[in-house]
């Protein structure tokens, strides 16, 4: 990931006890968040948690119920869309579609009443810095979606916005557009300076973007971090579960030292070795969460010590890069396993094989809520 | 095997899709292609005091074994002559479109607040624009005579409230015409004006406001551009019929100025001169084609954006 110049001392965005009701529905919960100045932040979260809301009520179309938003230290309550120091790129794009490529983007630069050759200027600055200035005199529909997508943001930046808002920016693209189209909107970010909030379901997406991520799940934020913070140290089984995937296992507490801690788990033939002391009550009911790659599998009959697992191949899904194998323990519960197919040649391990699954006590993650 | 079928499938498909489109061919030919041809030959008869009215074209000579056409330019030389028609053709152009501006104006606010409010009043609304249909349109415009004339409801009431002293001349009037019209042709304007509004994706204006346009900005922006055409559309279909309407100048209009559909009416059934009525009649499609070129272009530019 790219180096961002990201200053932790500027909350530039400031939400503070934000909460957004629809009726009986509760779609924003109580979000309190803090956004540094020139970050990317992504709001990620499934359908229906509240993230769109929240960035509605960044671009001012949706107000708060109760709480409130501050932009460079401006409180935004009672500030129409059309005076707020925002813009957003719309999950739609909203581009007009009885106008051209310039005419949609000189649209924000003409309601500000900038003079006709300044915009005309900073149109083709702003076109040549998407790579559309060919395209100028294109209407919409003329247009390819990846070519849409940088009108778009083309449009959303030329105010030079504090805040940058992004609806699934890139939920309209095919995978390989995707991939490309990420890494120029991170170069862009940086060559531009603004900050930029995107919302998405998609964490691989949020993970290549952002500098830190907020998980929603019900209208609250439930984590914020990075996306290494995110992945290998998740706050809860929804964090866990809905980032990557997780073989979860649920477990008794039999050994608490400072240093490290063991679990009975009821699906495990094994006990679980943690390398680091968490906060529970002695006794208390836990899950284990192991990532699939953090799992080491051979060849075996039967497996000894903890962290050591005897059990059968039952599904295996070749990826290219890597294989997923589905192993039944011999508990009987099914295991995710993901091993890169480091060589071309090698004799993989195939169906029906028994196998010895570890993983190192370093791996596991502890989780209470 | 598989492409054979598939063959069969397509071949029937596409002489569906012909059949299909035949119909409205059909449609069009019987009742417009056919008649107007005949209105079009009839315009270049000599007028006869018999039945049918007017000489034929075309006559086979038995004696001279020949066949003779005889062509009347005359129909047409009344109507560039005769200023009657000059000025009433010009009267019912200027009608037509001062109540086109009207219902536009009338229509669009009505047409944008039906196509905004929530889908149960919408419907509601749509049906009230439609209700008067139900009633016949020649006791509707009747019923205006009753609250336009001399001592009609309207100037009862103004006199009864004492802001008029005098009963006003309402009757017989162009402004009686214009109510006529605007009354009759207003669902005309607010249809085809509704369903394209209604079609409008509400994020450009968000879009629009995000960057900085106020709501009336916006509007002049975005909204009105992209309801051209259904502008274009309510206005023709407004327009178009207003400019040969004879009904309403009739019982309600002026009698020192008639329009076009007027005299047509009066020459084909009045004077029983049917080329000149049918000269008449093509005259007025002349002027009415650049209008209907202008909606076919229109419409064909709609399905191109819709396409997209």
């Amino acid at each position: 990931m790219a180096e961002r110049v990201v200053d932790r001392q500027n909350q530039y965005l400031r939400i503070e006890s934000v909460t957004k009701r629809f009726g009986d529905f509760v779609a924003v919960d109580n979000v309190s968040l803090s956004i540094f100045k020139g970050e990317i932040f992504c709001l990620l979260g499934g359908s229906g948690c509240g993230k769109t809301t929240l960035l509605r009520m960044l671009a001012g179309f949706e107000s708060p119920t109760s709480g409130r938003i501050l932009i460079d230290g401006q409180d935004m309550s009672g500030i129409p869309p059309y005076e707020r120091p925002v813009n957003m790129m719309f999950q739609s794009y909203a581009l007009f579609p009885h106008m051209t490529v310039a005419a949609n983007v000189a649209f924000g630069l003409e309601q500000e009443g900038v003079a006709r050759p300044e915009i005309e200027r900073r149109v083709r600055e702003m076109l040549d810095i998407v790579k559309l200035g060919e395209f100028a005199k294109r209407k919409p529909h003329q247009l390819s979606g990846g070519q849409r997508q940088r009108v778009a943001l083309a449009r959303a930046l030329i105010k030079k916005p504090k805040l940058l808002l992004l609806d699934e920016p890139l939920g309209a693209l095919d995978k390989k557009l995707r991939e490309h189209t990420q890494f120029e909107l991170i170069n862009l970010q940086e060559q531009l300076g603004v900050t930029f909030v995107v919302v998405t379901h998609d964490q691989e997406e949020a993970m290549t973007l952002a500098s830190r991520i907020g998980v929603m799940n019900k209208g609250q934020i439930v984590q914020v971090g990075t996306p290494t913070e995110i992945y290998e140290f998740p706050n809860s089984r929804f964090v866990a579960d809905f980032i990557g995937s997780v073989n979860m296992f649920e477990g008794r507490l039999i050994e608490d030292e400072p240093g490290h801690v063991r679990i009975r788990c009821d699906d495990l033939d094994t006990t679980v070795f943690v390398s680091h002391g968490i906060s529970a009550a002695p006794d208390a009911r836990v899950f284990v969460a192991i990532r699939p790659e953090k799992i080491e599998m051979t060849r075996g009959q039967a497996a000894e010590g903890e962290n050591c697992v005897g059990g059968v191949v039952r599904e295996i899904a070749y990826m290219g890069d890597m294989s997923v194998y589905l192993v039944r323990l011999d508990g009987g519960r099914t295991v995710r396993v993901t091993i890169p197919n480091i060589e071309r040649h090698e004799e993989r391990i195939v169906w029906d094989e028994r196998v010895v699954l570890r993983w190192q006590p370093s791996s596991p993650v502890v989780l209470t809520q | 095997m598989a492409t054979s079928t598939f063959a069969a499938v397509s071949t029937a498909l596409s002489a569906g899709r012909r059949l299909v489109t035949a119909v409205p061919y059909f449609w069009l030919a019987v009742f417009f292609a056919v008649p107007f041809a005949i209105v079009f030959k009839i315009s270049f008869s000599y007028m006869v005091p018999a039945q049918p009215g007017y000489a034929p074209l075309f006559e086979w000579l038995e004696e001279s074994r020949r066949l003779v056409a005889t062509f009347n330019l005359a129909n047409y030389q009344v109507l560039l002559q005769d200023s009657l028609y000059l000025n009433t053709f010009l009267y019912s152009l200027k009608v037509a479109a001062i109540s086109t501006v009207l219902c536009l104006l009338l229509g669009y606010p009505m047409a944008y607040a039906i196509a905004r409010s929530a889908p149960t009043t919408r419907n509601l609304f749509l049906m009230l624009i439609i209700l008067p249909f139900w009633t016949s349109f020649l006791l509707r415009v009747y019923a205006w005579i009753g609250l336009l004339k001399t001592n009609g409801v309207i100037n009862n009431t103004l006199l009864s409230l004492g802001i008029i002293d005098q009963p006003l001349v309402l009757l017989y009037t162009d402004f009686a015409v214009y109510v006529g019209i605007v009354y009759s042709y207003l669902p005309f304007m607010i249809l085809p004006l509704y369903s394209n509004l209604e079609k409008h994706d509400l994020t450009l204006l968000e879009a629009a406001a995000d960057l900085g346009a106020r709501p009336f900005k916006a509007f002049f922006k975005i909204t009105l551009p992209l309801s051209m055409p259904g502008i274009v559309a309510g206005c023709l279909l407004v327009f178009i019929p207003a400019v040969g309407e004879f009904v309403i100048p009739s019982l309600l209009g002026r009698t020192d100025q008639l329009m076009i559909g007027t005299v047509l009416s009066a020459q084909f059934f009045g004077a029983r001169n049917w080329p000149v009525a049918s000269a008449v009649a093509i005259g007025l499609l002349l002027v009415l084609l650049l209008p209907i070129l202008l909606f076919q272009r229109y419409q064909q530019r709609e399905l191109e954006a819709s396409r997209r």
